[in-house]
This record gives C-alpha cells, structure tokens and sequence, in this order.
C-alpha cells in the first residue's frame, strides 16, 4: 500500500494537472497518477485555445471567463512557462447570412460581458493584410489566448510535485477501493494507493474509468485532425476562424465537419484546424479530413495554397452528448469525483476547472456554482441506468 | 483529379532494394510501378551524374556497379517490355491500405507529390496515386548523427551527404576534410574524397580494430569485404590519409563556417581520455557517420511489427519471404536493418518475386551478409557515453535551436523520458526536417545517460503521418473516394 494522500488524481492532462496544482495551494496533500507520462493524450494532440469567442451563453461561458480571470490572476507569474500569448481571435464571415448570424452572437455575448469589437472589411484586412478579399467583416475577440498546452500540463504538474504532491507515471488504474458504498482509493499494478478522494480527470477514458466505479459518465470521443505548415515570416497574426466555426463547434452531428481556424504560432508554423467526427477511437488517417481542411483554409487565406504542409496531427475531444464538461462530487459513487468531458475547451478550462474543484475538495463552496456541470445528470448508478433503459426498450 | 496508376506490384525506391524488387517482380510477371524520389535509378548508392549529360559513365567510386549495370539493363529491358511503369521525382506523402472486401484481397495506395529537387530540374510527371495489391518499401536510410558542440556549424555534413555530392556533382563540397564517427562506412568516403583530389586531414573512428575480434568468424564469411577493406588502406597509404580509433570529434571549431576541430581518445565507453586533446586547424568540410537511420515512417504508417536491430535502429520484422507483419506489405534492404547494398538486392530480389507470387528459396548468401552486418554493427557501437561530449548550449535539434539542456531539462523536471514527448514538452524534432536528423539523439537523451533508446521511443519519433511535405493546394484538391 502506498501512503495515504487527501486526493489521489487519475490523469495528468491539463485538467489532473491544474487540479493537483490547486489542491497543493488548499494546502492537500496530492498524488497524481497517470496511465504514461504526463500530457499524453488530448492535452498533446490540440492547439491549446483559451477561447471565449466560441462559446454559447450559459454555464460553459460563466466557467470560461471565470477560467480566464484564473489564467490572468493565479497563474499569471508563470505564463512564460508555457508560453502564454494573448493572441486575439477573429472570426470572418465570407457570406451575408454568416454575418448576419456573426451579428447576433457578437451583441448576445457583448451583453455578458464578453469584449468584443466588430471589424469592417477596412479594419478586418488591417488587422491580417492576407485574408481572402471575399470577406466581408468580422468580429475581433481580444480575451482569446493561446497556450502551449503540453507545457502547461507538463509544469503543473511539476509546480505541484514541488509544493510536496506524489507523481506516479506508468501506473494505469485496474480497480477502486471501497469501504461500504465509498471510493476509498484505486488498485494498480503498482499497489494501492487510498486517498480521501479520488478525481477522475481521465479526458476521453473518463467514462471506462467511472464505469469501473459503476457510475455512468458518458464521455465520448470526437476526432479532430489539424495540419501544421512549414515554417514562414509572420503571415496569419491572430487567431482566424469562419463564422460557420460557431455552429460546428455546439453540433451533435456525428459526420465529418471541418470549418477553417488558421493561426500562426511563436515558431512560424501555422496550424490548420480542425475537423470534427465522431468516430470512436479510430485513428485512421482520413484523406477527406485533409482535403477539407485544406480546401477550407485556402478559401479563408488564399496564400496557403503554395505552402507545403509538414505533418498533421489528431485528437479525441472529450465531450459528453449535452456538450457540457462533467465537473465534482459524485453523489452516486460517495469519494469519487470527475473533471473531464471539455471536448475541444480542456486547455482553456482547465485552469478555472482545476480551481473550482480544489475549492470544493477542501470542503469550501466553490467560487462558482457547479450544479450545471454535476455528474449525477447523467441518471442513477450504472448497473441500474442500463437495467432501466433495457425495460424501456423493452 | 490526381492521375491514378494501378499495378499488381507497387515498389517505393529505386535503390539496391527498390530497383532489385522491382526487377524481379517483373521478371515474375507482374505488372509493376516503381516509385522514386530521385531523377534516375540507383538511389543514395549508386547515386550518379545525370545521364543526360554524362551517358557513359564508368563507376569509378561506386561498389557493385557491374550489379547496378545488370539490375538496370534488367529494369530497362522490362520497361521496354511494358512490365514496368517508372515515376521518378515522386516522394510518397501517404500511403494506405486498402481493407480486403469479399471476393477482394485488398491492396494499397500510395499518395505522391513531386520532389522539389527533382520539380525545379526538370518538367515534372506531376502527382499521381497509385494502386496496388502488393507493395514493396525500399526506401533505404539516411546518416545517423550525434551532435557535438558546434555541429550546426557550416561546413558540417553528414558523410553520406558528402558522398552524394561527389556521385551527382563530380566535384568536391570543400579541399580539407575530417571525417569521424564509426563504422566502415567512413573508409569509402573518405576515399572518394581523397581520389577526387581532397585532402583528408584525418578519419577518426571511436571505435576500435579489436572491437573486431569476437566477430572473426561472421566477418570471414563475406571476404569480399576484407578486399574492399584492403583498397581502402591502399587509397589511404597512397594519400596519407591518417586512420585514428578510439578518437573522436569533440568540438568543431569556427566563427561562421567550419574552421578546425577538436579531437581527443576515448576509451571503449566513449568516455574522453584526459590530456589526449588535439586541434586540426584549416579544416573547412567536417562529415559525421554513426551509422545509418532506416526510413521508417512508410513502414510505420501501416502500424507494421517493428524490433531493435543490432545497431540500436528501429526496423521492421519481416519473414523469410521479407513480408512484413501485414501480409502483401514487403520490406527490403535498411528499414529491414541496416547492412548495405549487397544485401540489400538480395533483399529487393526476394521480396519483388514474393510479392509477384513466385517462389523464394532461402538464401544463404543474404544470411551470411546478415551476420557481417551484425557483427559489424556490434564492433561499431554508438559510444555508450556520447552524451556527456555535449555542452549544456549545444544544439540538438537544429530546426527548432532545441539544446541539449532544454532536452535534458524536460527530461529530470518534466518526466519527458521519451521521444515524443520531449517532442512536445521542447519542440526537439517539430521542425522542416520532422526529426529525421535529431531523432535518434532525442530519443538517446530522453532514455538518459548512458541508455539506449527503446523501440516505443523510436516509433514516437519516426512516425510521421505525412512522410513527406505536401503542398495545401495539392490536398484541397484531393478525390473524395476514400472512406
């Protein structure tokens, strides 16, 4: 048996990471476990967005902008870790109907709060002079930022191993502990390790993980594919996506969509993103996925077409069908608790996600209200859920 | 729309491998297209000055030319014939397999796109894809490099590549040359350099000549390999070429462009013996070989069984009939271990008539090249100790300007024990050359100190899922077929 902890994290992703940090800073004591080494799954395979730009009013866009007031206060004195960059992101439309739509959601989202500025074709070609002439505004987001993601996983983690938490790596989880109806801990092939609480921050396995607490937390995997350019003099300055990006963004369809973000980076490459599917864990290299980013971000910068591209990368967006993240107790499984299901938002909530959830871990009422975000909307203990729903079928 | 070329057999390399294969599967029936990144057959081997200017062509500084003369009056004959479909200047950016459906066995497809050495010379073919129901990859190796303090310096080059540039340009890259690393494959370069009228300083191997006696036995079984030994001595005495082992580079010394070097002794560790230092001035071309790096990320893309070899490398497993852990996916020559060109066109000889359906017969001679090669590898490590020649400041990964303290670093804070990550945690490989050349040196320093890379490490950084860079214009307007 391994010693004790006040909260045994399963996951070092940004979100197990910035939720060891914050439990360090409540004064816990932390260990953090992970199945390999830290940053390995989707926190290592996405473009490390803090984005309010896209975000639909409610709960998502509450724990957005309390994450940013994280990243700008909190964690200020250590962005240049993980190279912290307050890009700004512009969103284009090409057609009169996406401007129009552009329009709503910019005067909806300036209504709560969120800075925006509405770019005309003048002020939109100034702000990137390579934009294809068939735009017709934008709208500019100050507040987005950009992180390296992997980097900041990589250095919470670290920043909480100095503050005293445990890192374990290689150590995948195979059981939980139980006294009575309560997690008191999780099995491995290193031995068992009991904690006070264990948080499931497992991204897309956070649903295998509380599966094996017989909890139902349907977080699934959506594929998403992004090409990265050679490296070039400054060409693309903020972050740059179409207007249909909205909309692609909230959609539950399951076939291939891919809507055009292009954004140059510190080295000089510049990232295409992204497509969604959903596809299981398939990692099949899709020619479709690339053509469609390719078509798309030539039509959003025309330049692109006689850039070569180096490599492309995917990932799996944890999300869960009401696309909101799973985040606190869960009542069901008395000890456990979950931060996970982002989907393509993890590296800009995590830092909010991370500190909210030590709050509530130390037994204190969290800054913000994590109701919206409660496991147990996902219905009663598995075994049961799956017994009712086969009567229903039934 | 991409122009689509369909065959029975698919080949990728023109090389001692590549052209083997597809000599002999066209020999054995089958319809076949050879896919070539170069501008005329031979590879980085027998690479030659272009035909079109120099038609007859001797083969002086080339091993095996009557092979290559028979391979290539074979291939002609065949192209003749029909049997052979040849796209040259083409690199391969994707290829895929196609899934077997009823009544099908499946197949492959290979994505290409002009070289851009080969584009900017001449009018291209132009993309094409290609289809077909057996694919052999031969697409060979490429210098292995270990950095040391001031190797991003001009004038730095790997052997091999001063090699290549004396084969296709017919003159020298520079007049005063050191060559160091390990391996035989420093002796014919420096040769090359030495009868092209270069002066060759020194050719410093860390190894040593009694590294050799525990292999006696495997390296008597391929004697010609002793005579190419005994030409070079011949070369070296005639030149005064000076052949130093258990010596190595241990800085190379310049301003803007390569001016010296700093060498010392190192005992069987690769450890620098104290007061053993020495300084080469008037050096301008210094050229790195620590052996060769097999070109994985083909194989890799298919997710085929790969090993260690001998020499530390990432291959893949294959069978006697060379196939690979996916049936009809055939390997020949380095991405199966690196052991040169004779094996190599045993290899491409195999794996070209099994691939068009014909008999392979266990062939002895390839296994006696094999044993030379291990033994040869085992006598010609990579120095365990190589890492501590290093300063903090040396850069490691040229594209990026990644340095060996940013690696080592990530690796004793971060937990980056892997190529991969320490890919993502310090942008060591991320770059144009997407880790070809500082991959196996990243993966070295994330093993840490005095270990060696493990086979997941290696894959992390071969995989490239684009093998090679393909234009955005080219991919918008890809077909729409596929899944």
């Amino acid at each position: 048996m391994n010693s004790a902890s006040d909260v045994l994290v399963i996951g070092a992703g940004v979100i197990g990471a910035a939720t060891a940090y914050f439990a360090t800073q409540q004064g816990l004591t932390v260990t953090v476990l992970d199945k390999g080494l830290p940053a390995s799954g989707t926190s290592s395979a996405c473009e490390g967005n803090i984005l309010v730009s896209d975000k639909e009013l409610g709960p998502e866009l509450e724990l957005t902008r309390y994450s940013l007031g994280v990243w700008h206060g909190d964690l200020a004195e250590h962005r240049r870790l993980w190279e912290f960059e307050s890009k700004g992101g512009i969103i284009v439309a090409s057609r009169e109907s996406s401007l129009a739509s552009l329009n709503r959601v910019m005067a909806a989202q300036a209504r709560y709060g969120v800075v925006v500025e509405k770019l005309d074709p003048d002020t939109l070609r100034n702000a990137e002079p390579n934009i294809t002439p068939d735009a017709l505004g934008g709208a500019r987001y100050p507040e987005d930022c950009q992180v390296q993601p992997m980097l900041v996983a990589a250095h919470l983690v670290r920043l909480a191993t100095d503050a005293g938490a445990r890192f374990v790596a290689d150590t995948p989880v195979t059981g939980f502990l139980r006294s009575g109806d309560r997690i008191t801990g999780v099995r491995t092939p290193r031995g068992d390790f009991s904690a006070g609480s264990v948080v499931n921050c497992t991204g897309t396995w956070a649903g295998e993980l509380a599966a094996l607490a017989g909890v139902n937390v349907p977080v699934l995997p959506r594929r998403g594919f992004v090409m990265v350019t050679e490296p070039l003099p400054p060409m693309v300055h903020h972050k740059v996506y179409a207007a249909e990006y909205i909309d692609n963004v909230g959609s539950s369809d399951a076939g291939l969509q891919a809507s055009p973000v292009v954004e140059g980076t510190p080295s000089g490459t510049i990232l295409i993103g992204s497509t969604r599917e959903r596809v299981g864990f398939d990692g099949t290299v899709s020619t479709n996925a690339l053509r469609l980013l390719a078509g798309n971000a030539v039509a959003l910068f025309p330049f692109l077409e006689h850039v070569k591209a180096i490599r492309h990368y995917h990932g799996f967006r944890p999300y869960c069908p009401d696309h909101l993240p799973v985040i606190g107790h869960d009542e069901r499984a008395p000890g456990l608790w979950h931060a996970a299901g982002h989907e393509g938002a993890g590296i800009g909530l995590s830092a909010g996600t991370g500190k909210l959830l030590a709050q509530a871990l130390s037994g204190q009422a969290p800054d913000l209200d994590l109701s919206p975000f409660a496991p147990a909307r996902f219905g009663e203990r598995k075994e049961n859920s799956t017994t009712h729903r086969e009567e229903a079928t039934a | 729309m991409t122009p689509i070329v369909s065959a029975d057999v698919a080949v990728v390399g023109a090389g001692p491998a590549g052209l083997a294969a597809a000599v002999a599967a066209a020999e054995s029936g089958a319809a076949v297209v050879l896919v070539d990144a170069g501008a005329q057959p031979g590879g980085q081997f027998w690479r030659h000055r272009p035909e079109t200017v120099a038609p007859e062509q001797d083969g002086r500084g080339h091993h095996g030319w009557p092979t290559y003369l028979d391979l290539r009056a074979r291939f002609d004959a065949a192209r003749g014939r029909g049997r052979i479909t040849y796209l040259p200047g083409l690199q391969v950016w994707m290829a895929q397999q196609i899934h077997p459906v009823q009544g099908d066995d499946g197949g492959f497809t290979l994505r290409t796109t002009p070289t851009a050495a080969v584009a900017a010379l001449e009018a291209s073919v132009g993309s094409q894809t290609v289809v077909a129901r057996r694919l052999v990859l031969g697409p060979g190796g490429y210098d292995r490099q270990l950095p040391v303090p001031g190797w991003d310096l001009p004038g730095v080059m790997a052997a091999g590549g001063i090699q290549a540039f004396i084969k296709a340009n017919g003159i020298l890259p520079g007049q005063r040359f050191v060559i160091a690393g390990t391996g035989p494959f420093l002796l014919p370069v420096a040769a090359n350099i030495a009868e092209a009228g270069g002066k060759v300083l020194a050719v410093l191997e860390s190894s040593s000549p009694t590294a050799w006696l525990p292999h006696l036995r495997a390296a008597a079984g391929v004697p010609e390999k002793a005579l190419e030994g005994a030409e070079y001595a011949a070369v070296f005495a005639r030149h005064r070429v000076p052949y130093r082992t258990r010596t190595i580079v241990t800085e190379v010394l310049g301003t803007d462009h390569v001016s010296g070097v700093k060498t010392a002794k190192v005992d069987a560790g690769g450890r620098v013996r104290p007061g053993t230092e020495r300084v080469y001035e008037d050096v301008d071309v210094v050229g790195f070989g620590w052996g060769f790096t097999p070109q994985m990320e083909l194989p890799l893309s298919f997710g085929i069984q790969t090993r260690l070899d001998a020499d530390g490398s990432l291959v893949g497993v294959v069978d006697e009939r060379q196939q690979s852990s996916v049936p009809g996916l055939f390997l020949a020559g380095e991405v199966t271990g690196v052991g040169g060109a004779t094996l190599a066109v045993l290899e491409g000889l195999a794996a070209g008539t099994a691939a068009a359906g014909g008999t392979v017969s266990p062939e002895k001679t390839a296994a006696r090249h094999r044993r030379f090669a291990e033994a040869m590898h085992l006598a010609h490590p990579v120095p365990p100790a190589w890492q501590d020649w290093l300063a903090p400041e040396t850069i490691v990964c040229r594209c990026e300007e990644v340095t060996a303290r940013q690696l080592t670093d990530a690796r004793e804070s971060l937990g980056a024990r892997d190529a991969r990550t320490l890919k993502s945690f310090t942008r060591a490989g991320m770059g144009w050359c997407q880790g070809r050349v500082c991959g196996f040196a990243a993966a070295c320093l994330g093993a840490g100190p005095g270990s060696a890379p493990t086979v997941e490490s290696l894959s992390g950084s071969a995989k490239r899922p684009l093998a090679a860079p393909v234009g955005i214009g080219e991919l918008a307007a890809l077909e729409t077929s596929d899944n």
